[in-house]
Formats: structure tokens, C-alpha cells, sequence
């Protein structure tokens, strides 16, 4: 393979990635009057036209969704830590009776995709009372994350145990052991476990779907969907709102590009 | 240990009651439902033993979805070929190396909705794409709109969306390979093709050979992209989106569980066969 043939398919995959982002983004910034005469790759006549961004923004309810959003986002999250961490410290750090069961449990259920068990969860949601309640997608965030059970279990093998009974001989409780010696120590894999799961609450579409049809409780996902509807004609809004939804994505990935990288390598291989 | 018996049990009371509660309560509840008439609804339901799993395997829609996953299973070995593909390019010196595997695999990061729009108006009737091809003097077809197009416009998204994840996590194990290897074939005068095919596809092979798991319980699993896109209209149903209608717009919930429970069989049983041809390699 010459260098010429390489750079050429390199530039080809990368216009195939960006052909359609950049309609997107040449559409979000049209008036309503362009959209009628220009081809989709046209330059917008004003390129700071920001106005549909702003009808995407507030008849769009994008403020609420990204409310929605983060409240459920933050509680997931925060919640996934503590109990991946509390398994693994439980599992790794214990000798109990039983232990070999629980540990199989959870390594079992990592087989059962949870797109197949909806229609049994739906009815456990439904009698728990938690359907159109911003509850659900966090129980169901925590409940059905083995991922990142895996990645803790992985990484507590690596904290030497010396340090455990180090404190312990000090007198320090298990309690404290875990606050003060397994979580800090913990910190790459809970950096690792923030960022997958982030990712997958941001862009997950199914259960807020499914479980949040109020449009009071839309998600980033479930709000952009409902632009369907109304906006089916005004494709410079649709556009608008796409980009909206993608730019954070994106300011994070510039930032944390590294960290995004190395999380879900160590995710895949769990 | 010097703690008492039940203090591993206090860490693990939470964890164990969602699990049970979210993953194997669901596993038993939808296997009992599958062999009911339920509506999801009513009180009551009515044992009809295997009628759901009969009803199911000789209705013509199942061939359908089947025949629609095996579109995404095409398409998913197209995005592991292409995978392989940038990720031996980009695991040795190139220029702009870390601009171009951004920009490969920023689409995995997208909001699968915000994925479906962009490609809506992508596919449109005289829209962008139609608008390239003709720069190249290729005619305009309907990509959404013509039944025997939809499923491949559609695995085509898919593998846009997800060829850079695969790409990111080929590099990380292509990295993992000790770099004398490459010295010595380089000595020894190895092509690149010879250096892929002796040092690098055998040196990834667990990811590999997870890759191509994940890629046939994806292609049964299809839910996101052609719901948002189509609906599931116009010959683009898939064995979710089946599923989902049934149980949640005709309340049809014992015959949806029997679909669940068929889903889940095959994705169980790919997941073994893997296990059985890559034993505890890595994965």
C-alpha cells in the first residue's frame, strides 16, 4: 500500500464521518426562507444566524430536558460508583459463605441484554409506582449495570490488601476502610465508570422512552424526538436542535479525549 | 477477618436487591407471561402453554425481521473490516494520526436521536447525499422509501455510527503488541499485508472474536436507529421494534414475552458458542 493510497483513504473516511454533520450544521443556520431554494451543502447566507437555535432552545424545551437530564445523569452515576464499589469491595475483600454464588450471579446476568427483559421490567416498573417518575431510568441505570461491577472488581485485585489490614490493625472499622482506603484508591476506575456510564445516560434513548412518555419529563433524547412532530417541515430547526444535543458531546470528548479512549477500551474488555 | 459474618452482606444488601429485582425477577416474570394470553392490563390472564411460541414461529412477519437483521449482520462485518482496516493504518506513524481517529470515531458519542435526524435529512429525496452522488453523476434514489434500500440505508447508519468504536478498541489491543514483533518481520522483509496477517490479526484475536459477537446480538438487538428513522414503516421492522409494538401498543404481553424469550435464547447461545471458540481469551 503506497502513502498516497493510505492519506486517500484516511481523508475519504473522514469525509463520509463529516458529509453529514456538516449538513447539519450548514441547515441550523438557514432562514426558513434559504431552506426553500439552496442545495443541503450551500453556505447559509448569514453564518451567525443563530435564531433557530434559539425556537430549538425554548419551544423545544431543551432547558427542561437538560435538567432532566442532568438530575437523572447525576444520580446514576453517583449511585453506579457506590454500589460497583461496594460489590467489589464486599466480594474481593470478604471470605463469606455464599460468596462464590453472588459473584456468580452477577457475572451471569452480564449475559441478559437488557433490550430483550423490557417487557417483564415495564410490569416491575408499573408496580413499584415509578413509571413517569424520573426514578425509573435511575433504578434501572443502577440496576441493570454489570459493566461497571466488572471494571471495580478489576481494579480492587490491584489494591494491595496490606493496606487493609494495616488500618485494620489500627482499629479502623470496614466502614472506614472503605471510605478512607478502597474508594480513593479506586479513582481510575471510577474516572473510567463515570465517563461510560455518562455517555450511555446522555445518549440513551430507549428507556426515557419507554418509562418518561410525560412530556414535562422529556430527556435530551426524548425532547429532540418529539421535534419530529411539529417541526416535520422545518428542517432548519430539526438541524438546530441535532446540534445542540451534539455539541456537548463533543466539548467532552475534546477535553476528556484521552480518558474516553482508555474507559471504554477498559469497558469492552471487561 | 476479624468482622463479623453478615458485614460483607450490608455492602452487597443494595446491589443484590437491584440485581434480582432488575435483571432475574424480569428473566422469570417474562418467561411465565410468555406462556399466557396477558394484555399487560387486566387482572387476569388465561394458561395457553406453547400457543404464543406456535403463534410466533408461523407468523411470515417473524421471517421478516430475521431477513431485515441479517441487512445490520452484512453490515456489522463491513464495519469490522473497515475497523481493522484504520486501526492497523493508525497504529503506526501517520500524519494527523490522533485528528483522524477523532474524527473516526466522534460518531459512537452521538445521541442516537440526534444520529436519526442527521440521517433523515441526509437520505432525503434530493437531499445531501442525492446531492454528492449526483456531483459524480449518480442518479437519486429513495433511500428511506424504497423497501429493498431501507435496510441497507439503515445497517449504512449503523456502521457509521459504530465502525470507530471497534477502530478505538483494535488500536488498544494492536498496542498491546510487544513492538519487537514488527522489528524482526521488518528484518526478516515482511510486506504489510504479511506483517497484518502473521503478527497483528493473530495478536488481536479475543477482541476480534468479541467484536463479531457483539455484532450478531447487535444485529438481532437493532432497535434505536430505524425507530427514530422509520418507525419500523415501509419494510424496516426489526425484531425490537416487533416486540415493542406488540407489547406496548397492542397490549399483546404474553406473546411479546414469548418474542423476548426467543431473543434472548439466541443471544444466550451466540454468547456460548463464543465462549466455546475463543475459551477465556481476555473477554
Amino acid at each position: 500500500m503506497t502513502r498516497a493510497a493510505k492519506y486517500l483513504s484516511l481523508v475519504l473516511g473522514s469525509a463520509v464521518v463529516l458529509a453529514p454533520l456538516t449538513a447539519i450544521l450548514l441547515t441550523s443556520l438557514r432562514t426558513s426562507a434559504e431552506m426553500a431554494d439552496a442545495s443541503p451543502l450551500a453556505a447559509p447566507g448569514n453564518w451567525l444566524n443563530l435564531q433557530n437555535y434559539v425556537v430549538a432552545f425554548t419551544d423545544g424545551h431543551m432547558l427542561r430536558a437538560l435538567w432532566n437530564t442532568a438530575f437523572i445523569l447525576v444520580f446514576s452515576v453517583a449511585g453506579t460508583v457506590l454500589i460497583g464499589s461496594m460489590t467489589a469491595y464486599a466480594v474481593d475483600r470478604f471470605r463469606f459463605r455464599f460468596r462464590r454464588v453472588v459473584l456468580g450471579l452477577f457475572l451471569i446476568a452480564s449475559l441478559v441484554p437488557s433490550v430483550t427483559t423490557q417487557v417483564a421490567t415495564y410490569q416491575i416498573v408499573n408496580t413499584l409506582g415509578a413509571v413517569d417518575t424520573r426514578w425509573a431510568p435511575i433504578l434501572l441505570y443502577l440496576g441493570t449495570d454489570i459493566v461497571s461491577i466488572h471494571i471495580f472488581l478489576q481494579f480492587i485485585r490491584s489494591i494491595p490488601v496490606a493496606l487493609d489490614e494495616a488500618a485494620r490493625l489500627d482499629g479502623a472499622r470496614t466502614s472506614t476502610i472503605y471510605w478512607r482506603i478502597i474508594l480513593p484508591l479506586l479513582r481510575p476506575a471510577i474516572a473510567t465508570v463515570v465517563i461510560i456510564k455518562g455517555v450511555a445516560v446522555y445518549n440513551d434513548f430507549y428507556i426515557p422512552f419507554l418509562y418518561l412518555p410525560d412530556d414535562s419529563l422529556g430527556t435530551i433524547s426524548t425532547s429532540l424526538f418529539r421535534f419530529k412532530g411539529p417541526y416535520g417541515a422545518h428542517w432548519e430547526v430539526i438541524a438546530a436542535g441535532a446540534a445542540l444535543v451534539i455539541i456537548p458531546s463533543l466539548v467532552v470528548f475534546l477535553a476528556l479525549q484521552r480518558f474516553v479512549y482508555n474507559g471504554l477500551s477498559a469497558g469492552a474488555v471487561k | 477477618m476479624t468482622s463479623r459474618w453478615f458485614t460483607p452482606w450490608l455492602y452487597l444488601l443494595v446491589p443484590l436487591a437491584l440485581l434480582v429485582t432488575f435483571t432475574y425477577l424480569p428473566v422469570v416474570d417474562m418467561v411465565s407471561y410468555s406462556f399466557t394470553d396477558w394484555d399487560g392490563l387486566s387482572p387476569v390472564s388465561d394458561f395457553v402453554g406453547l400457543g404464543n411460541y406456535v403463534d410466533l414461529l408461523t407468523r411470515p412477519e417473524l421471517f421478516q425481521v430475521f431477513a431485515v437483521s441479517l441487512c445490520y449482520l452484512v453490515g456489522s462485518a463491513v464495519q469490522i473490516v473497515a475497523a481493522l482496516y484504520f486501526a492497523t493504518v493508525l497504529s503506526f506513524h501517520t500524519r494527523f494520526r490522533n485528528l483522524f481517529k477523532g474524527i473516526l470515531f466522534f460518531p459512537y458519542l452521538i445521541n442516537g436521536v440526534a444520529v436519526g435526524f442527521v440521517f433523515l435529512y441526509f437520505f432525503q429525496p434530493g437531499g445531501t447525499l442525492d446531492t454528492v452522488l449526483h456531483w459524480f453523476g449518480l442518479g437519486p434514489r429513495l433511500w428511506l422509501g424504497n423497501p429493498d434500500l431501507v435496510n441497507w440505508s439503515l445497517a449504512g447508519v449503523s456502521v457509521w455510527r459504530f465502525m470507530g468504536l471497534n477502530m478505538v478498541l483494535f488500536i488498544g489491543a494492536i498496542q498491546s503488541i510487544p513492538p519487537d514483533l514488527y522489528e524482526a518481520s521488518d528484518l526478516d522483509g515482511a510486506s504489510r499485508w504479511q506483517r497484518f496477517r502473521h503478527i497483528i490479526a493473530p495478536g488481536i484475536r479475543p477482541i476480534i472474536g468479541l467484536s463479531a459477537i457483539l455484532a450478531i446480538s447487535g444485529s438481532l438487538s437493532v432497535f434505536e436507529i430505524p425507530f427514530i428513522m422509520t418507525g419500523g414503516a415501509n419494510n424496516s421492522e426489526t425484531f425490537v421494534i416487533q416486540t415493542v409494538k406488540l407489547a406496548f401498543t397492542f397490549d399483546k404481553t404474553g406473546l411479546a414475552s414469548a418474542a423476548a424469550v426467543v431473543l434472548l435464547l439466541i443471544v444466550l447461545a451466540v454468547t456460548w458458542a463464543q465462549r466455546r471458540l475463543f475459551p477465556e481469551e481476555a473477554a
